[in-house]
């Protein structure tokens, strides 16, 4: 399918579909319903990061009666939440609490008002054991607090000979890199209502990404037949990875409530809560050990990724799994071996966010390549061209690149745009003489793989279906959510595309088990490339259902195809088409070597930051950021450029502003007035280019691009805050008291060594 | 255990130009009475701090955060909240600009957003990008990055608009 | 939402005289609620421990912002807003009107007062570091009578000032007529809108003949209290800004302040960039004559 045919509404900007409702307030999300006889859910948390619950007592002052209380020894089926390792993560706590903020007991009340106080008059007795709360702690594996030794997955990667690569290197450059934990911060604050009834089952209404994972997991904790759980996202305000697995806990607790209440119940997370309880991102530290020769081309590539996964397993294998493959970037090196580990710890468990595991380890890559360039002696951007990928050659997991690619094109072009050249120049000759303020420039050059890592789109086995009434007015059937990204109007334009209709003649079902079908997860970047494809595969349907019954001609008019849909839905019923995820024949992935064919495509980027860092203040500003990406086809301008932006000030969250602080395990700063993400004063100026080089995997050339902006900000920042200060800083968050050390302190010696010696990392 | 009940107290206002009144603590958040007495639930909560500014309505005229305003202080006021920007179903000149020019995405900011756009331009008719920043910078947005809200308010005050501005910089096609 | 509002009484008896029978009649019983900006925060977050709150807000008697001869007069109820928008603070005492105007972002502006913000008496707060260079008076009221005094005796220690539970602070007094040639601010926070301070110091000063003639200095987030840098002030007076006095001025303040570690900062970041602020200010000083 890689036309660049002219369309008429695909590449178009297309209203926002559901942007009425949310214009003029009659949107409705979860917190927004209220239904009969609603009583309302709060959850008492573990105060201690691990230890045996000795009793839990119900102090005094409260009238316990009044309320209806949960405990494990409620839970009809399974205690676990299911998802990727099993009999991992508890629905609530039993004998024992791994992390600070554990759900241990459910409390529902009629009156909201009046569950605040109660949570607090519970109480619960430890026997407090040993925790650890960092990769290092971790690795040492003197406590176990995981598994038989602390280790959640580990994956190893090996392309070519890395062993015998070092003694052909003019240089060797080691370093080590750092990422923070990294709150989602959507501003919707997590939250379900849970309904029972004998007849129907259990009814769940909340704001998520994935209600099939929900589906599973309460089927699992209910002990319930697949037909007797129905869940229904509601209008879900901000996501990013945070409503991936979390919401999977929330829904289960509001239905084991809702089940011994006998009512609907509601639980709303306030904003301490879901800062302090819930996921966010893996803080990581990854190790390169790199050879390079006399003009910079890479050898050898050693890589260590390690991740503090928190208690439990929950998303970690697969954040580690694309964590690993991003982790060698761009570049083609012929020997590579990347050791990674997501290592247990007794902090709440990390989870999803926007680019899953490849910020993290593209901080590493794209910091080490400014360290590569500085030892050769080239510039940065010259390091990078000098190694990119092209089409033909093979990645880190030997996956070879089918699809065009341009790297060098899309440097010359961001260089260009932002004007790269002559502001280092100019900003090289101020630095030296103003005191105050030191400008300076950055590159980052990364790619990001689309859809489900390796074989995952082949489990996923994704379905989706489409109806048509009389009236030939179609409506999607997907799990796919919406949550801000633009899933819903993409679907629209690709169904009115292929159908010539319009966006109008479209409608997006509400997602909801019991009318849609499972088209996966709404994650990993999958919805435009995977979901759409199939979306518009079954738009291709239903016109052949319309065909084989001579109701439509291979040409047709929109008023043809109504009359068409009219014809059919009179003779035979109902109009509906489906379409199932087909395996591409010449993708291969051998999961045991993790070798082969990651992803079925890559969006490429390279972005350049410009930075102000105030050495009276030791704040580092962005003041413009550029970017220059292919995506594939965009389907969108205006909602793709709001992606790439939005992207961007999460980035530069995570590279300057963002810091979760940290006290035994638990999330100290967990205010909003507190943990500090960029405002409208403080986000830079961001210029989006597209590149379009449509790709053959999804619909009219698309491929995926939620995740991307998130992947190269912090880097491009760091190199460029190193080209403005001359200080190599090597973790993130940043925080003008973390410059302040290094600028206004003796300075320290740099992490970077450049050494002569073959060792790879220990 | 809970002090004695106190007095309820009698809240009569102008919401979106219509009188109403509520009878309730009067401490009760002017948030928590928007939607819960008067179902106007285009009034969100994100904080109950005063840092996100979803819950933005203007009082008497004056942007405020409502989980900061207790009822009793919002007697006798004018309250104007998303749900009566627009009139007899005709978008309102910064809704269409933040539904064309792509300022909501998940849309949870947005009735907020939108209140300070319009305190801004009601006071600043012509602000530039920093008064825009200036503005907006009490209303978080975890989705956009701000650009297209900035726009947004950037064309509310300029009518029609330029569908190039709809596009990013620039898209080459290969 | 952590506290159960049921629980709170709230009145608002609508002026000034009432308000002050009322905590007259009940010393400590009534706690006065302005702008809410500090205590619906605390409502919020269940932390607000009184229990019985009188409104102060939409007092005319509180609010205005009037002129004499020699004075300035802010009400206690004035906003943030209404301070950015008065043409006689901007003109002399820019100072407020800029501090005002990053405290918080437009809605915080719109309610806090200037009054709720002294009474508070956080030490990072961002009004009193300029009323205390521009020496302000603070003028205490309650049924008995009111009193007034200099603003830099208000404060006596963490969160503890001189007034009294039957007492509103009525107005703050700015004295006219004296402005300084230099006049410095710059705050220091966590991000550049809605950002509470992690150091700012304001600075006022006049140089005659190559010396410091006069000079105030006073930081917010170093001191337990918003406080005065009698000490650097006092090592500057009378003397030429060299580079050796500057560094003397930047000792003088290390020894003076002590700031903290916190969620926000560190104890070190503080003290050495309020040295740097220190440093601008007296280039500034140093610069003014020439
Ligand atoms: C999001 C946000 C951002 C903020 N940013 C900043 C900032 O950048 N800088 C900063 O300095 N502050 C900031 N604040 C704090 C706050 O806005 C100020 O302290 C404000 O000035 C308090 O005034 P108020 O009228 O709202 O106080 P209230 O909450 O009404 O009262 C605060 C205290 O003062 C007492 N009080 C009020 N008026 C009087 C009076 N006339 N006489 C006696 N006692 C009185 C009250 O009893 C109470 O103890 C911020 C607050 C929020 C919510
Ligand atoms: S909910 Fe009021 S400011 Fe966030
Ligand atoms: S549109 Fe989602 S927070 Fe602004």
């Amino acid at each position: 399918m890689r036309d660049a045919t002219p369309t008429r509404i695909v590449g178009t900007p297309a209203l926002r579909k559901e942007g009425f409702g949310k214009v003029t307030g009659g949107a409705r999300y979860i917190d927004d319903i209220v239904l009969l006889g609603m009583w309302h859910g709060a959850t008492v948390r573990s105060s201690i990061a691990r230890g045996a619950i000795k009793d839990i007592r119900f102090g005094a002052g409260i009238n316990w009666d009044e309320f209806v209380i949960v405990t494990a020894k409620d839970i009809p089926g399974a205690n676990c939440i299911p998802l990727i390792v099993d009999n991992d993560q508890p629905v609530l706590a039993d004998a024992r609490v791994n992390h600070p903020e554990e759900p241990v007991v459910l409390l529902a009340h009629p009156d909201k008002a009046r569950l605040h106080e109660a949570v607090e008059a519970v109480e619960i007795d430890y026997d407090p054991l040993p925790a650890v709360f960092t990769i290092e702690e971790s690795e040492r594996q003197q406590t176990i607090v995981w598994g038989e030794d602390n280790v959640i997955k580990r994956f190893l990667v090996e392309k070519g000979d890395v062993d015998s690569a070092w003694q052909h290197a003019a240089h060797i450059v080691s370093g080590e890199y750092r990422t923070g934990a990294q709150e989602q911060l959507y501003i919707e604050n997590n939250g379900v209502i849970a309904e029972w009834s004998d007849a129907d089952g259990l009814i769940i209404r909340g704001s998520m990404q994935c209600p099939y994972y929900v589906h599973k997991a309460l089927l699992r904790v209910f002990d319930l037949p697949a037909e007797k759980v129905r869940v229904i996202q509601a209008e879900t305000g901000g996501a990013f990875g945070g409503k991936e697995d979390y919401p999977s806990l929330i829904a289960a607790h509001a239905g084991l409530l809702a089940l011994k209440a006998g009512r609907p119940v509601k639980i709303i997370y306030d904003r301490e809560e879901d800062l302090a309880a819930t996921t966010k991102r893996h803080p990581s530290r990854t190790r390169y050990r790199t050879a390079v020769d006399k003009d910079g081309h890479l050898l050898a590539m050693d890589i260590q990724v390690d991740l503090d996964g928190g208690a439990y397993a929950t998303v970690s294998p697969t954040v580690l799994s694309r964590a690993t493959i991003h982790s060698a970037g761009p570049y083609l090196c012929e020997n590579i071996r990347v050791r990674s580990h997501a290592w247990a710890t007794n902090v709440p468990p990390h989870g999803a966010f926007r680019g899953f595991g490849s910020p993290q380890t593209i901080f590493g890559i794209e910091r080490h390549m400014d360290q590569i360039a500085k030892a050769v002696g080239i510039s940065p951007e010259e390091v990078r061209r000098r190694n990119f990928l092209a089409q033909g050659n093979a990645t880190a997991t030997g996956q070879l690149i089918r699809d065009p690619i341009d790297l060098r094109g899309m440097m010359d072009r961001a260089l260009k745009v932002s004007d790269y050249h002559a502001k280092r120049a100019r900003f090289a000759r101020e630095n030296a003489t103003s005191s105050a303020i030191k400008h300076g420039m950055g590159i980052a050059s990364f790619m990001h793989g689309a859809g489900f890592t390796g074989s995952g789109e082949r489990y996923l086995n994704s379905l989706v279906g489409l109806e048509a009434d009389a009236s030939g007015h179609l409506t999607v059937l997907v799990s796919s959510t919406e949550f801000g990204q633009g899933t819903n109007t993409m679907l629209s334009q690709v169904v009115a595309e292929a159908l010539g209709l319009s966006c109008e003649d479209v409608s997006i079902a509400q997602p909801d088990t019991n009318r849609v079908p499972n088209s996966g997860p709404t994650v990993a970047s999958r919805t435009t490339m995977i979901v759409g494809r199939l979306v518009h595969d079954a738009a291709l349907a239903l016109a052949g259902i319309l065909r084989e019954k001579n109701l439509l001609s291979e040409e047709f008019s929109a008023d043809e195809f109504r009359a068409a849909c009219a014809a059919y839905t009179a003779q035979f019923g109902a109009l509906r088409s489906e379409a199932r995820y087909q395996p591409p024949k010449d993708i291969f992935w051998d999961d045991a070597k993790y070798q082969g064919d990651a992803y079925p495509a890559f969006a490429w980027a390279v972005y350049v930051a410009e930075v102000a860092v105030d050495t009276r203040t030791y704040a580092a500003e962005v003041v413009n950021f550029y970017t220059v990406q292919e995506v594939g086809r965009v389907m969108n301008p205006v909602l793709a450029a709001g992606q790439i932006e939005g992207g961007v000030a999460q980035g530069v969250g995570y590279a300057l502003y963002e810091k979760v602080v940290w006290k035994d395990g638990r999330m100290s700063n967990n205010q909003m007035t507190n943990y500090i993400i960029p405002t409208a004063a403080d986000v830079p100026n961001i210029e989006v280019y597209f590149e379009e080089m449509p790709c053959e995997h999804g619909p009219y050339g698309a491929k995926g691009l939620g995740e991307l902006p998130h992947d190269g900000p912090a880097p491009a920042i760091l190199n460029a805050i190193q080209d403005a200060a001359g200080i190599s800083f090597t973790s993130i968050p940043l925080l003008p008291e973390d410059i302040f050390l290094r600028m206004a302190e003796a300075p320290e010696p740099e992490c970077l060594e450049i050494v002569g010696s073959a060792k790879g990392p220990q | 255990m809970s002090a004695a009940k106190i007095q309820l107290s009698e809240i009569r206002f102008k919401v979106n130009g219509v009188e109403r009144s509520a009878t309730v603590p009067p401490m009760k958040r002017l948030l928590d009475v928007l939607r819960e007495d008067l179902a106007l639930t285009g009034v969100k909560e994100g904080c109950g701090e005063g840092e996100c500014g979803s819950c933005s309505v203007l009082l008497d005229g004056v942007l405020v955060n409502s989980c900061l305003v207790p009822a009793l202080q919002a007697s006798g006021c004018e309250v104007l909240t998303v749900e009566g920007l627009a009139t007899n179903g005709a978008l309102a000149h910064i809704q269409r600009t933040f539904l064309e020019l792509g300022g909501t995405q998940c849309g949870i900011c947005t009735p907020g957003m939108m209140l300070a756009a319009e305190s801004l331009l009601r006071k600043n008719p012509h602000p530039d990008l920093d008064a825009i920043r200036e503005g907006l910078a009490g209303n978080l947005c975890r989705c956009t990055g701000y650009m297209r809200i900035i726009d947004a308010v950037k064309h509310a005050i300029e009518e029609p608009i330029l569908t190039a501005d709809l596009a990013p910089e620039e898209t080459v096609h290969k | 939402m952590r506290s159960n509002v049921s629980e709170y009484e709230f009145i608002a008896p609508g002026s000034l005289d009432a308000v002050l029978a009322l905590l007259s009649a009940e010393p400590g019983a009534w706690t006065p609620m302005a702008g809410g900006t500090e205590l619906m925060v605390a409502l919020g977050a269940g932390r607000l421990e009184q229990r019985k709150l009188v409104s102060l807000w939409g007092i005319g008697e509180l609010r205005g912002i009037t002129a004499s001869a020699d004075w300035l007069t802010i009400g206690a109820g004035a906003t943030y807003t209404d301070i950015r928008e008065n043409a006689a603070i901007a003109k002399e005492f820019p100072l407020l009107a800029r501090s005002a105007s990053w405290t918080g972002a437009i809605a915080n502006q719109n309610r806090g007062t200037l009054g709720g913000n002294i009474v508070n008496a956080s030490p990072a707060a961002d009004s009193p570091p300029v009323l205390l260079v521009y020496e302000a008076e603070i003028e205490l009221v309650s049924a008995q009578g009111a009193r007034r005094m200099n603003y830099s005796e208000f404060h006596l220690g963490y969160k503890r000032t001189v007034l009294r539970p039957q007492e509103l602070v009525m107005a703050v007094h700015l004295p006219r007529g004296h402005r300084l040639p230099v006049e410095y601010l710059r705050k220091v926070g966590t991000r550049n809108a809605m950002a509470i301070s992690k150091v700012a110091l304001a600075g006022v000063g006049a140089m005659q003949s190559g010396k410091v003639q006069t000079v105030r200095i006073a930081a917010a987030s170093l001191r337990e209290t918003p406080a005065r840098l009698s000490m650097t002030e006092a090592v500057l007076v009378g003397h030429a800004l060299t580079s050796d006095r500057i560094q003397a001025a930047r000792k003088a303040l290390l020894q003076e302040v002590k700031p903290i570690d916190d969620v926000r900062s560190t104890a070190k970041y503080r003290a050495h960039v309020a040295a740097n602020l220190l440093e601008e200010f007296l280039n500034q000083m140093a610069a003014s004559e020439s």
